[in-house]
Order: structure tokens, then sequence, then C-alpha cells
């Protein structure tokens, strides 16, 4: 186990160099980052300076270096465009995304777990055909749309919750259904599939044979079968929730890491850029790592082969 | 050639098989699907939906009413017909820029259909290609696809995506092919594990015992098996590429302005929208109804192409 | 007649029948069934896939799928009846209480991500009020009554770490939990090896009769109940056509299809290489009402009343019936004897005709790396281990083996498929990796086992069978047509499946085109890998007679990969045994099947069941397990479970040796006739 541990950590950092090589490369051809630092009207010589200044006319593979030799000491440089120490950002603005992140992973699991357990006990009933059309619809509803619908309606019609922010544990409560929505779909679907299988193996008949109906089944026999699919399902999902919910953060105008992403990439912030990269890939790698070992919890066979 | 015996049983036997037979042969694979299709009622309504707005999308310059282009300030912000001070002239209203709704929306059409099988089909070239690659010859290869994979999982992709358009600038041919090539995993993991499976099946080792090549037996054997799967997966991305063009347009890096894209007809109405509602309603439901109209046909496709191999 | 059969019988069906209602039709997979099982005895019920067996089965505990109905008159349990009994009360009465049940896949039927010790224990708490450590007493007593050696340990295994027939014997203790007095068996042994089977057979009768239970045994194989069941209901097209004892029902078969379907056993009369007698067609669709027999379309004695009428039920004696119009009354014998004529109007000289060695494998070996689960390293799997091997012009040379003894990996080499690590294969005198694949391809073709993954789905029959001729170009797009169908008329396919697809043909069907693709090319040597073990028996009887036919028309040379004795006995002239990645030995087949020399031989042909009513099932007297061979035992490879062993076997590795002109790997090859013998 130590070994596949090893193993995953180390395609993780190779996946992580890849995916901020990348970056870096994209950024520093197609923008002018001594630019970016003296702002759009400075004069010539001032964007020189700073270019000199910051190292800006080495080759592009020295930046690079230098860039991640102060990240792996945890330095993560300062921000180009905010002026100011880019963990200190990263700090300001992570709690915004990770509560949000969390609370909709919640909203997911408490709607589609629910309604695809249900779809698969009474497959083809009317509880079934409720569940595929809300997944056929929340699928084919604009994120951002849901968003905007749900203002209108709370601004206006029943102001509960505040409809912009991110001040109190109110202003979560729409985010996080918007976004919890947009997962459901796909989790709901999953669970209603995987299920569908278990109950259909020879083993569940094998456990009818032995006497066991009802609820004892299900969550006796076979709910961690059926488990396995969910948690990695689940581990992407909260992956990209944690990797900046970019439109739900601009809709309700929070403050998390996406619209920082997202204001650093129109500012050609590089430092930002990379750093946030670097921690949503690690991030997403590290869930998947985690659902990966969950499962190996959960089953056997893939523990012991 | 044959012996009197062998005569006398093969004719005896193929004469029972015909007579048994002649009602039992079923229908071939596409016909046995286009029969399901036709009492597949998500799919028939899908298709009908889909049919009615790609003629509008085709015929646009045809069947708008009003040029969509076309600013008339004084008759700004009209409510739609049925809201009192709208008029027939304008059935669905107008813009804060004058600009007819119901026209920018026929246009609308055009452009998320246009974006929508566009990046569908570059992402496809690329999943399917890998996903062969993956999956027949295995190897470092496939441990390099995989790799690829993660990296591109690994990133958000829609960070990716402005990113890329930010960098690159904003066109309807950047949006599509950025789109494409962030959207490709879907088809490459099923075209990967498909081949897998396919892989191991006899056929695949006849084709090798006739002496097919590697390359034949990968395109000519395995790629016809996985036809049904990708076509759902077209369609299904096709949507994915939609709403996807539509957030981008939305959050002002996508379809540039003034070319009547849905997601930036609800990003301009925005500013309006607690006086004035429908400007972003009306665009959020056409989405709406184009994407649940794919996603019907992909399903129902799904459906129906499923066979119960030996029942 | 009321009380004196409730003393003797314990389950007593009345007018059962299952519905399954599909897109467009319903599906009758049991028209009206009855049917009766004395205390203490077992019945068997025969019949081949879509007789409506397993759903019968099923239907008794209602455990059929969602989808499917029930209705029945009665099924009366001990005086209760089930049709009346709610799905609780069956849950927590009668399942897995007073009825227990085995499956056929072992390798499924066990729920995966738990230890068998807590599957074993539940089925005991759920039904009654036991503490913790009574079940495991419990668990540990039957898994050792099951012949699992160390019981007390395998309750913390999980189910992947066993073998199949491990398994099934977890299983069948499972099953025994609650001392049920009913035990439903369907398919125990199907996806067993031949020497599991019979242990597995062995057991199920000795635990029978120890726990004085009642049996239902479900199969499709003649030679397991002839021994395993005292009475017997042959089932065709969801009715049961005859039933009675079971040594009445196999020597004096009234119904023809229960005739019918012994002529096709192979070795059940007659000898080998001739003709069987095959039942023509294929069975009808289980949809829409049967108008007169079921059998009517397959039956050779069919007249015009069998089409109309529904066939009277005729008695025999108590518990022995048979439901046919029996037109034109024929006599068993007088059947046998017409199919025997006919049999015997083929020249059985082709042993004549052996010739000089056309295949040589020579001292092939061949090792896999294979990883273990996540965590696991790489090991090696030795799947070849000096393989030597002749193949004579013209000959049937079968190659025995259990799965997982290496059959496969070397019939891949053989094809230049596989490259071995050391040794080669030689083809008319040609080093098999020297030939380019096109001259391969029309010197050796397979035939694979399961006719539904060899044939692309998405092709057409005609593509299938021109493909050979296309890949390497060989004359024009019409003779390629021509040929194809020339070869489809050799192999007995209708000319007009030409544009059907495989999906539209029957197991049978799709076998000959399979059959035909192989001999387009006019090959030498066809490698046949288990070409009807996923056949019906009768579907099995045709295509062995069609693969002889061809061969004496051909003038093909076979090398026949089956673990079927019978067939073996059929089909073959000389014998290979393999045995974890060894041929253990190799003679002529007479001299290998009545005299063998190697104990695992031995073993194998002990535990072959033909068709004998009254003789009991062998145990095959081998101790344990096929081993992993992932963990391949020193020395002989078969000292662990060989009834001769000692030292010499557990260090040293036998060389081949050459006695009676049989090629044999084992010590104790000298002497271990007389010592198996007593």
């Amino acid at each position: 186990m130590f070994t596949y541990i090893l193993r995953r950590g180390l395609m993780a950092i190779l996946v992580a160099l890849t995916v901020s090589f990348g970056t870096f490369a994209l950024f520093h051809y197609a923008t002018d980052p001594a630019q970016t630092i003296a702002g759009e009207d400075a004069p010539q010589e001032m964007v020189d300076d700073i270019r000199e200044q910051y190292g800006f006319d080495r080759p592009a593979a020295v930046q690079y270096f230098d860039w991640l030799g102060s990240t792996l000491q945890g330095d993560f440089g300062e921000s180009y465009f905010w002026k100011q120490p880019v963990v200190q950002l990263i700090k300001d603005h992570a709690p915004v995304t990770i509560t949000l992140a969390l609370a909709s992973l919640s909203v997911t699991i408490l709607i589609a777990l629910p309604l695809g357990i249900s779809a698969a006990l009474k497959p083809n009933s009317w509880v079934d055909r409720f569940a595929l059309s809300t997944a056929v619809s929340a699928q084919a509803i604009p994120n951002f749309w849901l968003g905007l619908m749900l203002i209108i309606l709370f601004a206006v019609t029943f102001p509960i919750f505040p409809v912009s922010g991110d001040a109190t544990w109110r202003h979560f409560v729409l985010p996080s259904l918007v976004l919890g929505a947009s997962s459901v779909p796909a989790v709901m679907r999953l669970t209603r599939t995987g299920l569908l299988d278990v109950l259909s193996s020879d083993y569940i008949r094998t456990a009818r044979a032995k006497g066991f109906m009802g609820y004892r089944l299900i969550l006796q026999q076979a709910m961690r079968n059926a488990l396995l699919p969910i948690v990695s399902v689940l581990a992407v999902q909260l992956g990209n929730k944690l990797g900046g919910s970019v439109v739900t953060e601009s809709v309700f105008s929070m403050n998390g890491l996406g619209r920082l992403a997202v204001e650093s990439i129109f500012n050609s912030d590089i430092p930002t850029v990379q750093s946030l990269i670097l921690i949503f890939v690690l991030t997403f790698v590290l869930l998947t790592l985690a659902a990966d070992l969950i499962n190996a919890w959960l089953d056997p066979r893939i523990r012991m082969g | 050639m044959m012996t009197t015996d062998q005569t006398m049983n093969k004719s005896g036997l193929t004469a029972t098989d015909a007579t048994q037979e002649e009602n039992n042969l079923g229908l071939s694979p596409t016909m046995a699907a286009l029969k399901r299709a036709r009492s597949h009622y998500g799919l028939k309504i899908g298709l009908g939906i889909l049919l009615v707005m790609a003629i509008f999308a085709l015929f646009a310059p045809w069947l708008a009413p009003h040029d969509p282009y076309m600013q008339n300030l004084p008759l700004r912000m009209l409510p739609p017909v049925w809201v009192e001070g709208g008029s027939w002239e304008y059935l669905l209203g107008t813009d804060h820029l004058g600009r007819d709704y119901l026209s920018r929306i026929i246009y609308g059409a055009r452009i998320s259909m246009t974006i929508g099988i566009g990046a569908a089909t570059i992402g496809m070239i690329i999943g399917v290609t890998l996903g062969l690659i993956a999956g027949y010859y295995g190897g470092w290869l496939d441990q390099a696809v995989n790799f690829l994979v993660t990296c591109q999982l690994a990133v958000p992709s829609l960070l990716l995506i402005m990113a890329l358009v930010f960098v690159i600038g904003q066109s309807i041919t950047v949006v599509i092919f950025v789109i494409g090539a962030t959207h490709w995993v879907f088809y490459l993991v099923v075209t990967r594990s498909a081949t897998l499976r396919l892989r191991e099946l006899d056929f695949v080792a006849a084709a090798q015992a006739m002496g097919c090549s590697k390359f034949q037996i990968a395109v000519k054997e395995v790629l016809p098996n996985l036809v049904n799967q990708i076509m759902v997966i077209f369609t299904l991305e096709v949507a994915v590429a939609i709403l996807n063009e539509a957030t981008l347009s939305f959050l002002g890096l996508g379809i540039p302005s003034p070319i009547p894209s849905w997601g930036l007809m609800i990003a301009e109405g925005k500013q309006a929208m607690f006086f004035q509602p429908w400007l972003v309603i009306l665009p959020g439901i056409s989405l709406f109804i184009l994407v649940i109209a794919i996603n019907l046909l992909g399903d129902g496709v799904r459906d129906v192409t499923v066979t119960n191999r030996r029942n | 007649m009321g009380s004196e059969m409730s003393t003797t019988s314990i389950l007593d069906i009345q007018n059962l029948s299952v519905d399954i209602p599909t897109d467009s039709s319903t599906l009758h997979a049991v028209r009206g069934i009855s049917l009766e099982l004395n205390r203490g005895e077992t019945l068997g019920i025969v019949g081949e896939s879509g007789s409506g067996k397993s759903m019968t089965a099923l239907a008794l505990m209602n455990l059929l799928p969602p989808a499917a109905k029930r209705s029945a008159g009665c099924i009366s349990f001990e005086g209760s009846d089930l049709t009346h009994a709610t799905e609780q009360e069956l849950a927590s009465k009668i399942r897995g209480q007073r009825i227990g049940m085995i499956f056929q896949e072992p390798m499924t039927s066990l729920n995966p991500v738990y230890s068998i010790g807590r599957q074993l224990k539940e089925t005991m708490t759920l039904h009654r009020k036991v503490s913790e450590s009574e079940a495991e007493k419990r668990a540990i007593y039957l898994l050792e009554k099951v012949g699992l050696p160390d019981p007390a340990s395998r309750l913390k295994q999980y189910p992947h770490e066993l073998s199949g027939g491990q398994r099934q014997r977890v299983m069948i203790a499972m099953a025994l939990m609650n001392e049920p007095e009913l035990l439903i068996a369907d398919e125990p042994t199907t996806a067993l090896d031949v020497t599991i089977q019979a242990q597995i057979l062995h057991l199920l009768r000795e635990l029978q009769q120890e726990f004085g239970m009642s049996m239902i045994l479900i199969t499709h194989d003649l030679g397991v109940v002839s021994r395993a069941a005292d009475h017997i209901a042959v089932m065709y097209a969801g009715d049961i056509v005859e039933t009675g004892r079971t040594a009445e029902v196999l020597e004096d078969p009234r119904h023809p299809y229960t005739q019918g379907l012994l002529e096709c056993v192979p070795g059940y009369r007659g000898t080998s290489q001739q003709r069987l007698g095959a039942i023509p067609g294929i069975v009808p669709a289980m949809t829409g009402t049967i108008s007169g027999c079921a059998f009517a379309s397959r039956c050779p004695r069919a007249a015009d009343i069998c089409k109309t009428d529904t066939p009277p039920t005729k008695a025999l004696q108590q518990g022995r019936y048979f439901v046919c119009h029996e037109p034109n009354i024929q006599t068993p014998e007088n059947t046998a004897n017409t199919a025997r004529e006919a049999a015997n109007q083929t020249p059985e000289d082709s042993a004549l005709k052996k010739g000089e060695p056309i295949l040589t494998v020579d001292g092939v070996s061949c090792t896999f790396m294979v990883r273990r689960g996540l965590f696991g390293k790489r090991k090696p799997l030795q799947a070849m281990d000096n393989v030597s091997l002749t193949l004579n012009k013209g000959e049937v040379l079968a190659l025995v083996g259990e799965s997982g003894c290496g059959k496969s990996t070397l019939t891949r080499t053989i094809m230049g498929l596989q490259k071995p690590d050391s040794g080669s294969v030689t083809l008319n005198g040609r080093r098999i990796e020297n030939l380019p694949p096109m001259e391969r391809a029309r010197m050796i073709q397979p035939i694979f086992q399961d006719p539904y993954s060899s044939l692309n789905p998405r092709k057409t029959i005609g593509e299938i069978i021109t493909k050979p001729l296309a890949v390497h170009r060989i004359g024009s797009r019409q003779e390629q047509h021509a040929q194809a169908r020339r070869i489809m008329e050799l192999v007995g396919l209708p000319t007009r499946v030409f544009n059907s697809y495989p999906d539209q043909l029957s197991g049978g069907q799709r076998q000959r085109a399979a059959i035909g693709r192989a001999l387009i090319m006019n090959p030498e040597v066809v490698i046949c890998d288990e070409p009807t073990s996923a056949l019906d028996v009768s579907v099995q009887a045709q295509i062995l007679n069609l693969l002889l036919d061809l061969r004496d028309e051909m003038d093909l040379t076979y090398l026949f990969v089956t673990h079927n004795l019978s067939v073996v006995q059929h089909m073959a002239d000389r014998v290979a045994v393999m045995y974890l990645g060894e041929i253990v030995e190799c003679g002529d087949r007479d001299q290998v099947m009545t005299d063998p020399k190697h104990p695992y031989t031995h073993a194998l042909m002990d535990s072959a069941l033909s068709i004998s009513p009254g003789e009991t099932v062998p145990d095959p007297g081998l101790a344990g397990d096929f081993p992993n061979p992932m963990n391949r035992p020193s020395g002989c490879p078969f000292h662990p479970r060989c009834p001769l062993a000692d030292q010499q076997c557990r260090e040293q590795a036998p060389g081949p040796e050459l006695i009676d002109n049989t090629l044999v790997q084992c010590w104790k090859a000298k002497t271990s006739g007389s010592q198996l013998k007593s």
C-alpha cells in the first residue's frame, strides 16, 4: 500500500509540474508581465525597468525554475496586480470557496442520493420517472441562469436570503443550492444505475434466497457495493467545486478562489494564476487518491486483488 | 462433393431450419433500433423540438422578423406582446439598444448549434483517437494518455477555457476550438474501456489469426462497435458545449458583442433584470429547451441502441 | 390419496406457470407444470437452455426477476401453500430457513465486499435468536463438513481469495446453516472443472444423506442427473415432457425429446467418431401460445396431429408419465438403430490416414507478469513450462485440462499470436514466427468457444465469412461471395442469412458461421478451442458431427481443446493432458482413457460422469483444489494433490518418459496403475 501511495504521489507531482509549466508557458508567451505590473499607461522606460528588475528578460525556463524553486520553499511570490503576497490573497479567498464547496456537496448528496436510491428500488415507477425527469431538466438548466432566477425570486418576491456577498451563513444558502443542483444529475444517475446493477447481481439473489428483504437487503447487502462508484464521483465533484466555482461566485458576488482566479487571468497576474492552478491540481489529485483509498477500504478486491 | 449421408442430414436440417427460422430470424440491429425508436417518446419529443429549432437556425435570415443587429433606441426595452405595453411588431420585445429580441433569439439558436456541434466534433476526434490508441495498443501509450487525462481533469475546465480564450482572443472559432479541445475526456474514457473489453473478445483473436494488422483491427473491427456509444456521447457533449459557450459569453469571455449569443444576451439583460425580467428569462428558456431536447435525444439514442445480447 | 401422499411428499407443485412480459410480447418461461418431490429424495430437473428449469426453481420461493409473473394452482411445501405466502412470510419463515438454495455461478453468487464468516453467520442470526459465537461455531462446523481445510481461519477470508470450487463449498455451507428441509441446487457444478464437479456432487449427496434433506437438482447434464437424482423431470420449452424414476426414464425413455437428447450425448451409445443422433433445428420461441406439441417441429416422428392438438399426458405408473401423441409408436431401440445405421454409413477409417507430423511444439515456456490488487506488486505467472507436442496430419488431438492450466496460452502460441519465452513452434517444417501472417492464416485457423464473442456483432455473416479472403485480397468480390456461399452450404448454414447479423442467428448457427470463416482459407490445421462447450447438448451433437464430416472432406487436422471427456472419447485419436502449464500425459486415446499412467489423468477419468443410472458420483480422490497458477508448487506441480506423492515428488520435477507409447511426466508412472486402482 505504501508503494501505491508513493506511486500516486509521484504521479500527482508530475501532473502538477506539467500543468504549472503549461500555464506558465501560456501566459509567458501571450502577455507581458512587466506591462501588467507597471499598469496600462505606464511609460516604456518604467516597463523596461521593471522587466530588468524582476528578471523577465531571462529565458523562460530559468524564470519557471526560479518560480518553482521559491514555491517549493513555500514562497508563492507576490501578486503583480494586487501587489500583495499571493499566500495572503489565497488565505483571504479560500474560506468562502471551501464553505461553498462543502455546503453545495451536502446539497447534492441530500437530493441526489435519496432520489437515486428510491428510483433504483422501484424502476419504472412514478418515483423513477420523477427522478429521471429531474435529472434531465437539471442538466439542461444553465447554472448561471438558475442563479439569476433565484436572485430575481428572492430579492424581489421573497426577500428571505441575501442575494449578494458572503458575510453570513445566509449568504451561502442560495449559492449552495445553485452549485449543488449542478451536480445532482450526474450523481443521481450514477446512484440509480449503480444500485440497479447491484440489485440485479447474483449475490443479491443469494441474499434474498437467505431470507433478506426490504431495508436490510439494501443496507446490509447492497449499499456497500453501490457506494463504490458514488465515492469516486463525489470526489470528482468536490474537486470541481473546490477548483473555484467561477460562475456561482460571480453571480452571487462572492469573494472566493474562483473569482480570484478569473480576475488574475484577466489581469495576467502570473504568480497568482500559477499558485491557484497548482493548488487546484493538487486538491483534485489528493481527492481522487482519497476516493481510491476509501474504495479500497470498502472493497477487499481492490485492497488485496 | 458431399457424401449422400451428409446431403441427407444437412438438407434435412436446412429444411427444418428454414421453416423454423422464417419467422424467427429477427430484425437486423439497425432495424431493431429504429423499431424501438418509434415507440420512444423522449426520443421523438427531443428530435421534434430539435428539428424545429434547426429549421429556425438554418433559415434565420428568412424567418427572423427583423435584423438582429438593427438598433432602435427610441423603442428600447419594449416588453413582449403579452405584457402591457408590448407590440405585435416586436413579439418578444426589444433589448436595451432597441434590437428585436425574437430575431436575436432566432439567430442565437444558430450560434449555439454551430458551437455545440463544432466543439463536440473536435472533442470526438481527439477523444476517440486517443481512446482507441490507449485501449488497443496499451503499454506506455496507455500510460501517456492516462497522464494526459489526469492533467486535463485536474485543471478546472472553465478556468482553462477562460484562460485560453483570454490569451488567444475572443471569436466564434476560438470558442469552438477551445471548448472542443477541453472536452474529450468522456469520449476517451468510454472508447478506451470499450476497446479494452472488445480487445479480449474472440472476434479480435480471429482477425489476428487471419493476419490483420493492429491498425486494421482497431479501425475495422473495434471502431464499428463503438459507433452507438460515441453517438450518445456526442449528443451529450453538444449540450455541454452549448452550456459552456453560454456561460463563457455570460462571463464576458465568449462570443464578442454584438453577435446574438444567448449567454451574452442574458449578461446584457442582467443589468435590468429586476425591471425587465424577460430579458433574462427568454434566452434562458431558449437555452433550456434546446439543451433538454438534445439530452432527450441522447438518452433516447442510448435506450434504443442498447441491445441485450443473448437476452 | 391425500393422507398417504402428505407423508411421503415434501413438495407438491400443481400447474405452475411463469410469464415474463417483454417490450413486444410475453415470454412463457414455464407453462403450467406439475411436480412432486418425495421426502429425502433428489429430483433432477433436466433441460437445455431456455427450457424453463431455472425459472421453475426460482418460482418456488418467488425469487424471480421483478418483471416475471408467477401463477400457480398450488405449491404445497410440507402442507402449507407457498403461493399464498406473502413476501414477508417467505423471507422470514421459508427462504434460507426451511429451503436453502445454491446457484450456478460461485464466482458471483457471494457478496464480494463481505467476509465469508459474516455471510455465513448472518444467514443464521437473521432468522434465529442465536449469539454470534453460536453462529460462528455452526459456520466452522459446516465449513469443515463441506471439506474446507482450516475452517476457523477461513471465516476472515473474502470470496475473491477462494477458488470457484471453494466458493461453491461455502455456498453449500451457507445454504445448510439453518438445517433446511429442502435444498435447491441450480446447476451447482456447471461453472466448475471436471474434478471439482465430481467432488461437489459427491459432497452434496453425502450431506443430503447425513442431514436427511430433500433436494432439487437442476442441470443440463444428463450424466450428472443419472448419478445424483432419484427422480427425473425432463423439461422442454417450459413444459415437463417426461418424468419418472431416473433409471426408468434413462433406460426406457418414452418421449422423442428424451430419446433424442440421450442420442446426442457423445459416448452414450455407439463408439467413437460415429455420427451422433442430433436433434435438428432449435428450441421454438417462448413467446405466444404453442399449438400442438412444442417439440413437433424438431420431432423425427411428428405427425399432423402433433402440430394441431395438445399432446395428452400418459401415465405408465405412479409418478412416471410422459406427454406425447406417440404417433406411429416406435420403441427406443428402433430409433437408436436407425440413428446408428445412418451413422455407420460414414466410413470409420480416418485413423488410417495418420501421417507425418504437421505441427511440432518444442519445449515452449511462457511467463506473464501479473499485478494483483491496487497495492500489489507484479508477480510472475508461469503459463507454460517446457511444453512439447506433435500434431500429425489428419488426426484429432484432444488437449484436456482444467481452467487455468495454460490451454489458451498454448493455443495462442501455436497460432503465432503469443511469443513464447523459449522453445519453438514449427508448422509444416517452418518456424511459426517466420511465417508471414498471410501464409500462417492459410495453414492454421481457430474456432472459438463462444460463438457470441467470436463474431463481430456489427458485421453481416457474409462479411464475416469472406473477411479472410478480403484481408488477403484473394479473388474478386463476386468470387469471394461465391466461395462464401459454397462454404455456408458446406457448414449447413442457409444462404439467406448471408446478409443477416450474428444477433439474428441461434448459437448453433453462429458456430457454423465461425467454422465457415475458419475453413474458407482451406487451412491444414484447425485449432478448435472448446467449440461446443457454450452450446446445448442437442446443438453440440450437430456441431461435432459437422466437424468430423469436414475433417474427412477437407483433409483437416484438429487440435481439439476441451474439458468434456465424453467429447474427447467421441472425437479424439490421441489425447494430451495438461496440468499447471505442463503436458503430464500424452498418448493414444484408448490407452490414456482406459489405462491412465499419470495420477492426475487417473483422477480426471474418474471424475467423468457418463450416463449410468444407479451408479453413484465417484470421489476423484484428489486432495484440495486446482492451485493458483501464481503459486506453482515446487517439484512435481501435482504433488500437493497427488495420493501417491512422496519426498522425491515434492523436491524434484519429473521429466517426460515414454511408457507403453504414452509420454508421461511422473515419478510413479510405472507403478501408478496398480496403486491407484487399489
